[in-house]
């Protein structure tokens, strides 16, 4: 089974390090996915089953939480995934027009993917960062201050293949 | 020991009535006893509670007390002063205490009923004229009871999948479902078989299999049983037959020991399902799909309608039981050969022929495979207990026949009455059948009735009254469903017929045959077949029954009685 | 920093030079309160936090010290602590500065909580969209470990102890103490009923556990450093110590506060800290607590009875900042975040906006949330979208009212207050758009100029 899974050597070996952090076994199994996820951009049903079988659980009892959390996800997404928060404070200052401005320039619809498959653009709910509203977050990294000018800059790098890190990582 | 009982119970109330309960127990329960309906969907009796519907909302009201001493505030007219709090409690979660109150129809608890009624109906499809859940459906029930009467949602309703196979008997309607998990928790909890769960979420939850596994354990059709509404339905009685026009009539399913009490429905002498029967002592609400097949029995191909003499069909029955007495009458050497799936009164008449006939050897088919450990016992006879408490055999019966086989090999045999059971399929051989006379009393056609000279045609389970001894002792009755198929004999008329053969004259009403066994068997002693309570009646066996090595393991309220250290 | 600010959770954050890592905090002073603690009793810290006063930073607003009082010892089982790092509730970003900017001020926090309540075993859960977050706790984790500052027989006191973070996935519902904890436990995070499963005797894992907020955790720490009385001091009584508000909307300047209780009103707040309002623009509405909080007008006018039985008639901008001061107007001040609407905001589209929200969130379990809130979300997009009837002001408000009080968790009310409120406080607004799109008039858009899409 791991051979179909096809893990990088540092996502088994992180695997093996946090499932004995915890008490019951079954609590590992969030950490599992987020790791799957980021190895493989998505879980996968045999990643589904490999993670029950990993922790000792049938296969549904992972299954509902890939279906539940709207970060997991169970199909392949753009190599970018544009996360615009839609939630109050940045709607306030023209979060949808940052999303349709971003939707535009990656030519993607809401939820969806750009036509080549490389950019997936989407809302997201609060990003607790509602004072530098509006706010996007390519991948890991948070983007602030989100205006149409500075969604256009994004998406231009992100075109060029040159994300600029926003974060603090 | 009844009255110690009683001393433990509490006082609660219900709308103002008073009830005397365990404490502990939860208020829909307390609330039934007080003759009270908490209309509910999600809650249980027999699963985890889940306090998701919210249906069961009631105000509460608690006894108030002087926080110093501890002692209860009384108002002016000297009763204990209630504190009832604003916020309504779900009777589901609300355990029973001293003095506990709860209003089941005050202005809030209706409101509440009302509000969680409208919410559930806001995305339920309006199918009722073709949903098969019709006339047994909560929704429609407490929608006429606790609904507004007209809609106020005018938005578009959620689209979820519809007609989903769960698995070969289990058919899913999401969007009738109302997600009260009950389904769910059932697998985990009682069947062990996790495959159902939730995915997505908010009012776009869904109710899956995890896709490529299917709901297709033994229980499977407990999901169907327990779903309130008619997002689960049973492939098998799917638009067959609206239930409001179905017979209920009371049983025990034959699958095994176990004795799972059943509800056979039945319209116009046909059979169209079965279900659990409510047993907290046997098998909870709880029955396996696989005994929920055996009404199949009674309209099967090979099924015998007709007595058979010397391989000639007769519609005289009478003339055929005399033919069979003739053949046990004389110098025969008779083997009986009763069966553990006849009731308690046809082996005691059995018994009883076979004790006139000077049978040589009596014996009984052993059926034993693996228990599931839940309703499926060891035993796949459901009165092996019978034969023992009757005296037609003394020890646990083998599944081969071998006394048998010997005695037919050593000549000591000559005929056998086979009741029931196919003699080869018990382990005689062709060659041992062809050196016997063969009479036959049953319901199916088998290689035994093929050789037998006389054929009596029998009753299904569903075709008479009787009872059964389960793996408990525990006397169990079965009432008749449905009119005899088999030409007008039930299976104490062919054996009283024969008995009347041998100058014996006993009444094959089931009260008389009772009569006489209570009179006569120690075990039974003031027991009549109308006193056995549809909960059944444990039995008191004399030890040397009691301590057989019984096959059975444990399983649903049956524990193995234990190996005994028998050296002193 | 207004010279009205008193910050003690954020003191060193934001200023030049204080990084995030354990040399600097080491530099601070910090671990030094930690190895204090250590020589104390653990009953002896509770002691102190129960006599600070100090309320639970998370939304509810629940005394710290008596939630700790109600941990089961006796069961003999394990007991845990678990943080609420899931900074959910929309309008709130303190968690995130103290997270990012000053992680082992909350590991600190957190250890002094854990020995005091005999945890050996403690989780941050953090929310999933702090990927950079959960880095740095990681990190900082990992150098107090280093110090021995946590993990086994800490500085040689045989006390042990691990803390382990957590990510969450983007659910709102894990914010919730009891869906955080079955999230925690690997399953969906369906909030539990309550009775039976109160976390302090059957929480994670059926075990006695404390679950509290980012904010409240670091309190402890500076609880434990002054002492419950002193601390007490801080603020005004009922409302101890400081709190942080998350201001965000249309003001000119944004951002996070630290204040005593009590210390300013909202209108010194939104005017004199936060510079106003845009110019040409007028305050319209603030919502005093996050989104799920009852919605303010900013016209109104307060009246009622306080506790010492002086009579008041406040002003919005009159409006005392901490619990109390904020409760007097019917509101809450629930996890400190304020949010500032003026005269552009179309009140129809801005609850759609929060209704969509809360609807999202419902994780689904229990039926008043789950069907009321989607369908609240429906009647109010359709409004937003040219189609609102005059009758569905009244239907707002009676689907909402059948939802707050009898679901299983406090998210009923979240999705239930916000619609209450905006209907009874904006009423007129709600019947304009009605009568204006039955009128083929515009989109209904009541007059408002320049109106930013919200939903």
């Amino acid at each position: 089974m791991e051979d179909v899974m096809n893990l990088k050597k540092e996502t088994l070996q992180k695997i093996d390090e946090v499932i004995p952090r915890y008490p019951e076994k079954r609590s590992a199994v969030l950490p599992l996915l987020h790791l799957v996820q980021e190895d493989q951009g998505f879980v996968s049903r045999d990643a589904t089953e490999w993670i029950a079988e990993k922790l000792g659980l049938k296969p549904i009892n992972v299954w509902e939480l890939v279906r539940f959390y709207p970060m997991l996800r169970d199909k392949p997404v753009g190599k970018k995934v544009v996360r615009v928060c839609r939630t109050l404070s940045c709607a306030l200052q023209g979060s949808y027009k940052t999303c349709k401005t971003l939707r535009d320039a990656f030519d993607c619809k809401l939820d969806g993917n750009s036509p080549d498959g490389a950019v997936t653009v989407e809302f997201a709910e609060c990003l607790a960062s509602c004072h530098t509203a509006p706010v996007v977050m390519v991948d890991d990294d948070l983007h602030e201050h989100v205006d149409e000018e500075k969604a256009k800059k994004i998406a231009g790098e992100i075109l060029n293949g040159q994300p600029k890190q926003g974060g603090s990582a | 020991m009844n009255d110690d009982k009683k001393q433990e119970l509490i006082t609660v109330y219900v709308d103002d009535r008073e009830v005397r309960v365990p404490p502990g127990t939860n208020m829909i329960e307390a609330a039934a006893k007080a003759g009270i309906e908490v209309p509910h969907y999600c809650y249980h009796p027999k699963l985890s509670v889940a306090g998701n519907c919210r249906m069961c909302m009631v105000e509460l009201g608690m006894p108030e007390k002087d926080r110093a001493t501890g002692k209860p505030v009384l108002d002016n007219e000297g009763n204990q002063k209630v504190m009832w709090i604003p916020k309504p409690a779900i009777a589901c979660a609300t355990k029973a205490m001293p003095g506990i109150r709860i209003k089941t129809k005050s202005d809030l608890a209706r409101s509440c009923q009302e509000g969680v009624m409208e919410f559930l109906l806001v995305n339920h499809p309006l199918d009722c004229p073709i949903c098969d859940q019709a006339g047994e459906c909560r929704l429609q029930e407490f929608a006429t009871d606790y609904g507004r009467g007209y809609s106020r949602f005018v938005e578009e309703k959620n689209v979820k999948p519809k007609r989903t196979l769960l698995g070969p008997r289990v058919m899913l309607d999401d969007e009738r479902c109302i997600l009260c998990s009950r389904c769910v928790r059932f697998c985990q909890e009682i069947a062990d078989d996790d495959v159902l769960g939730f995915v997505d979420r908010g009012s776009y939850t869904t109710l899956t299999c995890y896709p490529g596994k299917q709901l297709e354990n033994n229980y499977s059709l407990n999901t169907v049983d327990i779903c309130p509404v008619g997002a689960l339905t049973s492939t098998d009685f799917r638009f067959k037959m609206r239930p409001w026009f179905l017979r209920e009539t009371h049983s025990i399913c034959t699958e095994s020991s176990v004795g799972v009490n059943t509800v056979v429905s039945s319209r116009e002498g046909k059979i169209h399902r079965i279900t659990p029967r409510r047993n907290d002592e046997v098998n909870d609400t709880w029955m396996a799909d696989s005994g929920r097949e055996l009404y199949k029995q009674v309209e099967a191909k090979h099924r015998l309608l007709k007595a058979v003499v010397d391989s000639f069909e007769t519609d005289n029955v009478g003339g055929a039981i005399r033919e069979a007495a003739d053949l046990l009458k004389g110098e025969r050497k008779i083997a009986f050969v009763g069966s553990g799936r006849s009731s308690v009164e046809e082996q005691f008449l059995f018994k009883k022929l076979a004790d006139q006939a000077g049978a040589r050897l009596t014996a009984l088919v052993g059926r034993v495979a693996e228990g599931d450990g839940l309703l499926i016992s060891a035993d796949r006879n459901p009165n092996v207990r019978g034969a023992l408490v009757t005296g037609l055999i003394n020890e646990l019966p083998e599944a081969e026949l071998s006394d048998l086989e010997d005695a037919i090999d050593k000549e000591e045999i000559d005929t056998v009455v086979a009741y029931n059971e196919d003699l080869s399929a018990a382990g005689i051989s062709e060659q041992q059948l062809a050196k016997v006379t063969i009479i036959y009393v049953g319901t199916h056609f088998n290689e035994t009735s093929a050789r037998a000279r006389v054929v009596l045609p029998a009753s299904t389970v569903f075709e008479k009254n009787g009872s059964f001894i389960n793996q408990q002792y525990r006397l169990q009755k079965f009432l008749q469903a449905v009119p005899g198929r088999a030409e007008g004999q039930d299976d104490r008329r062919i054996l009283a017929g024969m008995l009347a053969e041998f100058g014996v004259l006993v009444s094959p009403e089931i009260d008389d045959v009772w009569a006489e066994m209570s009179e006569t068997i120690e075990t039974f002693r003031d027991i009549g077949f109308m006193k056995i309570p549809s909960t059944g009646l444990l039995l008191d066996p004399p030890s040397h029954l009691r301590d057989l090595r019984y096959p059975e393991g444990g399983s649903l309220h049956y524990e193995p009685a234990k190996e005994e250290a028998s050296v002193t | 920093m207004s010279a009205k600010e008193r910050r003690i959770i954020l003191k060193n954050i934001d200023q030049h030079g204080y990084g995030n890592d354990i040399d600097t905090y080491l530099e601070h002073g910090g671990y030094e309160i930690w190895k204090k603690a250590l020589q104390r009793k653990p009953e002896e810290l509770r002691e102190e936090v129960k006599r600070s006063g100090v309320r639970g930073r998370g939304g509810a607003g629940f005394p710290a010290g008596m939630k700790w009082s109600f941990l089961d010892f006796k069961s003999g089982k394990p007991v845990y602590l678990v943080c609420n790092a899931d900074e959910s509730e929309p309008g709130t970003f303190k968690d995130r500065q103290i997270i990012y900017k000053d992680p082992h001020q909350l590991i600190e926090g957190m250890l002094i909580s854990a020995y005091a309540i005999t945890a050996k075993l403690a989780f941050i859960y953090i929310r999933g969209e702090f990927p950079d977050g959960a880095r740095i706790l990681e990190r900082a984790i990992e150098e107090a470990r280093s110090k021995n500052f946590l993990g086994k027989d800490i500085l040689g006191t045989g006390f042990s102890c691990e803390i382990h973070v957590h990510r969450g996935a983007g659910a709102y519902i894990c914010g919730e103490e009891t869906g955080l904890i079955e999230s925690l436990e690997g399953k969906r995070p369906y909030p539990r009923i309550k009775p039976p499963y109160f976390p302090a005797a059957l929480g994670l894992y059926m075990c006695p556990t404390i679950v509290n907020n980012v904010e409240t955790l670091c309190n402890v720490k500076h609880i434990a450093e002054m002492g419950g009385e002193e601390y007490a001091k801080i603020g005004r009584p009922g409302n101890t110590g400081t709190r942080i508000w998350c201001v965000s909307g249309h003001v000119r300047k944004p951002g996070y506060y630290e204040f005593e209780g009590g210390a300013l009103t909202l209108g010194e707040l939104i005017y004199d800290i936060c510079g106003g309002l845009h110019p040409g623009r007028k305050l319209k509405a603030v919502i005093p607590g996050g989104s799920s909080m009852k919605i303010l007008r900013a016209d109104e006018r307060f009246k009622g009875t306080d506790r010492e039985g002086n009579n008041f008639d406040f002003a919005l901008e009159d409006l005392i900042l901490d619990f109390d001061g904020i409760a007097v107007s019917g509101s809450l001040s629930g996890s400190g975040g304020i949010i500032v609407m003026d005269d552009t905001t179309d009140m129809v589209d801005a609850l759609a906006n929060v209704s969509a929200f809360y609807a999202h969130e419902s994780c689904g379990q229990c039926t008043p949330c789950r069907e009321g809130s989607l369908w609240l979300k429906k009647i109010l997009h359709r409004m937003s979208h040219g189609q609102a009837r005059l009758e569905d002001v009244d239907l707002l408000k009676s689907v909402a009212d059948q939802i707050p009080g009898r679901t299983i968790c406090a998210l009923g009310e979240a999705a239930a207050w916000p619609v209450q409120s905006y209907v009874a406080k904006f009423r007129d607004e709600f019947i304009a758009k009605a009568e204006n799109q039955a009128a083929g008039r515009t989109n209904g858009d009541g007059g408002i100029s320049d109106r930013v899409q919200l939903v």
